[in-house]
């Protein structure tokens, strides 16, 4: 009877278990905008959500790309850097006429040249991810800045201005590329044989080797998919503001997509975690932006509050998860 | 029950442990043992791997506390139990097998390491020299308090944890297979720290599978199998004989199946390996596997068995020497490569080398083919997966509701046949499985060798790395024995007339080929 007993509350526990993990922040997310609802009295209206999603997409965009590379343990503080170069280089590319609408394609291909540099780095010469994406943290923003000469470049008849600023039937571009990327990086970590060997390069990466998996490509892919999204995300900011600045786009923007990649609960040593969670980390940190401003927080305290809210929010999740695997 | 024990040597009881049973949820890892030891004395503990000697050990350094009804007395006043810091000051050490010093503090930090000599919290410096050195003085040590760790050989680090257990006046000292990464040298070093250890009162409780060094150092040696104590012996009884059947105890021909047979003469070479070697732990190995046979191989740890299986793996790259698979040369530069060709290698390190435990048992199945199953452009096929789990796991009876449940979630017997399952996927004509039944149950042991012996009757060449001798002599069909990176010989069952351990184990440590060490 007994062992009946601790076997059922055993899978009961293991049910629960999954279910929160994959419920993840959903709650925080939800508690948070109906707070900022019921404070400020209109942050639930379609325009504010339009505006929240526009916020949300660039970071989701590279929150997207530092899962593959945090799910093999690894991480990517170049996205930021990435992303300004890229940006610079589509306005840059766009004052072409005819050829304007090329400054996407060619934003994204800086980014995936230097995702594949720091790929290849850290593949194959074996250097630590951190230390190499700092590396490339700082020289990219110095490539950045040459790019235009250390000004400001304007376009103010961008050919792809509506990516950054139109809608598809009612729901902003933004989003929907952001929404795109998000669906596309989970049928490529759930549905195929790459996905299956980002997991196990990150939950362990002898055991991966000594399966035949070819660990070196599975991280050369991760950083090189990080690069293109952050080139992406460059072609998005480019296209919302018809310029970049090479000194001050896309500053500690590496941060924010490691908060919601954390916040969405994917483990920070690699192997478990989800693109579902990232999602809704980084519309947390969307809504703290938003609601803040509405509820009319100064500039500093949002600084103080976003922080502690990451904190608390994640050591809440650990606590739970851990009180639950304990049987 | 005691008084056959203090009937040996002089000396007061220093340590008595009474009654100790552990369970860890349905396992029973110690079943009612008690242990007697004096002061002054050499005791050791043996048994097979498994049966209970490290569990043992971790009751009485506070690491486990054991079930109720068992007592631990020192100096016949019964002590606290599964507190390590109240072990420590009742006199307890224990010397770990892998050592637990800072190489990059000095000789006199790691001595007092938690226990600094400090004035208002600044260590201090000429108080730890002026307590070091004595303890390293009695121990006969020469080397400096200032010198860093790092720098010493693994020989010295030992003497140095020995160090630091007197910092702490220890006056039991636990040993666990101290010798296995010592040099011929650094042993007769330690053994002559045991002996004025002993000339000291220190009573020192040694763990070690090498009969020399049982016959050489202990007052009494006290046999543990399959989790109970079974007897102890005086040093004037005893022989190999007696400790041999008192640590394996059972009829081992029904517990191993063999019944795959090798028709003599018609032996088809699979796996040839020649000249192995990486200059480092390695060095010129050559032989052959046959289709449908088990071959051994043995060795004490660190003989370089497992070295040489992830060198023909292509896990390690090799410097020297050559594959050949039915008489194909191999170019193997990855476990890719290996695999590919037809090589499968179980890691003795289930759970740090082998599986993935965070994700399911098909995952885990299928993680080395789910490449081929796939369909275009990379997409998983979860029907084939599924198909290839569930055959697997009714193939190797694997317990578990679900393939969708983490791997993380099974006994470890259930997870090695998980991994066995996966290298079964890869259709493999060779299988080089490493320690295959460390860390498992005896039920689940049993299962294994079925599996290896159906494996053998399908005519896959198999190749089984074990410390455990019963094991090998009762799976094997042949066996090789490596003693410091070489082949040292082979010992062959004939008709009749099985493989004798003596053979196997006068391989391994060389007692023949190397003069026998001096008496301390």
């Amino acid at each position: 009877m007994a062992t009946t007993q601790t076997d059922n509350t055993a899978t009961d526990r293991a049910r629960l278990r999954s279910t929160i993990t994959a419920l993840g922040m959903l709650p925080v997310l939800v508690i948070l905008a109906l707070g900022f609802h019921f404070l400020s009295g209109r942050f639930l209206s379609v325009n504010n959500l339009s505006i929240v999603m526009q916020q949300a997409s660039i970071n989701t965009v590279l929150a997207a790309g530092m899962t593959f590379v945090i799910l093999t343990g690894g991480i990517d503080l170049s996205v930021g850097s990435i992303l300004a170069a890229a940006a610079m280089v589509g306005v840059i590319v766009s004052l072409y006429p005819d050829i304007g609408m090329l400054g996407v394609p060619a934003a994204i291909g800086v980014g995936l040249l230097c995702g594949l540099a720091n790929g290849v780095v850290i593949a194959f010469l074996k250097l630590p991810p951190f230390i190499v994406t700092l590396g490339s943290l700082t020289a990219m923003r110095g490539i950045a800045r040459l790019l235009g000469h250390d000004t400001t470049v304007f376009n103010p008849d961008l050919p792809f201005d509506f990516l950054g600023n139109g809608t598809l039937f009612g729901i902003p571009w933004l989003a929907i590329i952001a929404l795109v990327t998000i669906f596309v990086s989970w049928f490529i970590l759930k549905r195929t044989v790459l996905g299956t060997w980002i997991y196990a390069v990150g939950g362990n990466i002898e055991a991966a080797r000594l399966t035949g998996i070819k660990v070196p490509f599975v991280l050369l892919f991760v950083y090189a998919m990080s690069g293109l999204l952050s080139g992406l995300g460059g072609a998005m900011s480019a296209a919302r503001l018809y310029a970049a600045n090479g000194l001050q786009l896309g500053q500690a923007y590496e941060l924010d997509a490691i908060a919601a990649v954390i916040l969405g609960g994917t483990s920070f040593v690699g192997g478990v975690g989800s693109i579902w969670g990232t999602l809704i980390g980084a519309l947390i940190i969307a809504v703290l932006s938003n609601g803040l401003i509405l509820v009319g927080v100064s500039d500093i305290w949002q600084y103080i509050i976003k922080g502690l809210v990451i904190i608390v929010a994640v050591g809440l999740d650990r606590y739970r998860l851990k009180g639950l695997s304990r049987t | 029950m005691m008084q056959q024990q203090e009937a040996g040597a002089a000396g007061a009881p220093v340590l008595e442990m009474r009654n100790i049973s552990k369970t860890f949820g349905s396992t029973r890892a110690l079943s009612n043992v008690s242990l007697t030891v004096k002061a002054g004395e050499v005791h050791a503990l043996m048994g097979e791997n498994g049966a209970g000697k490290s569990t043992l050990m971790k009751v009485l350094s506070g690491a486990y506390r054991p079930d109720a009804g068992g007592q631990v007395l020192i100096d016949g006043r019964p002590a606290v139990m599964g507190d390590p810091i109240k072990a420590r000051e009742n006199g307890i050490a224990v010397i770990y097998q892998e050592l637990s010093l800072a190489p990059n503090l000095t000789v006199g930090q790691n001595m007092f390491l938690g226990t600094e000599p400090s004035r208002f919290g600044i260590v201090d410096r000429s108080g730890t020299r002026k307590r070091a050195e004595p303890i390293l003085k009695r121990l006969g040590l020469t080397f400096d308090v200032d010198q860093r760790v790092g720098a010493l050989s693994l020989g010295e680090r030992q003497m140095v944890e020995i160090a630091r257990a007197l910092t702490t006046n220890a006056r039991i000292i636990v040993m666990d297979e101290p010798t296995t990464s010592l040099t011929t040298r650094e042993t007769d070093r330690l053994f002559a720290v045991i002996a004025s250890l002993k000339s000291q009162g220190i009573a020192v409780i040694y763990i070690s599978h090498r009969m020399e060094e049982i016959y050489q150092l202990a007052d009494r040696v006290s046999v543990l199998r399959d989790s109970a104590y079974v007897g102890t012996l005086d040093r004037a009884e005893l022989s190999a004989s007696k400790l041999v059947s008192m640590m394996v105890g059972r009829d081992l021909s029904s517990f191993y199946k063999k019944q795959h047979s090798l028709a003599d003469g018609t032996r088809t070479t699979v796996l040839s390996v020649r000249d192995m070697g990486d200059d480092r732990r390695v060095h010129g190995c050559s032989f052959d596997a046959h289709a449908g046979e088990v071959l051994g191989i043995a060795g004490l740890v660190g003989s370089g068995r497992t070295e040489l299986a992830r060198l023909i793996f292509g896990a390690d790259l090799k410097t020297t020497g050559s594959v050949l698979l039915q008489g194909r040369q191999l170019a193997i530069r990855s476990p890719r490569d290996a695999m590919d060709a037809g090589i499968a290698y179980l890691t003795e390190d289930r759970k740090g080398l082998g599986l993935f435990l965070d994700m399911s048992i098909s995952e885990n199945i299928n993680v080395a083919v789910i490449g081929e199953d796939a369909r275009s452009g990379g997409v998983l096929d979860f029907a084939k997966a599924r198909k290839r789990s569930d055959k697997a796991v009714a193939n190797l009876s694997i317990r578990t509701k679900s393939t969708s449940v983490n791997v993380g979630a099974l006994s470890g017997g259930n997870q090695q046949k998980a991994l066995i399952a996966r290298l079964l996927e890869t259709t493999p004509k060779v299988i080089i499985l490493d320690e295959p039944t460390r860390g498992v149950d005896v039920g689940a042991k049993s299962e294994i060798y079925r599996i290896i012996d159906e494996l053998a009757r399908a005519g896959i060449a198999i190749v089984v790395i074990s410390s455990d001798l019963p094991e090998i002599i009762g799976i094997a069909d042949r066996v090789l024995v490596m003693r410091e990176g070489h082949i040292a010989g082979e010992v062959e069952a004939s008709a009749g007339a099985p493989i004798a351990q003596e053979a196997i184990m006068t391989l391994s440590t060389g007692a023949v080929t190397e003069p026998v060490q001096q008496e301390v």
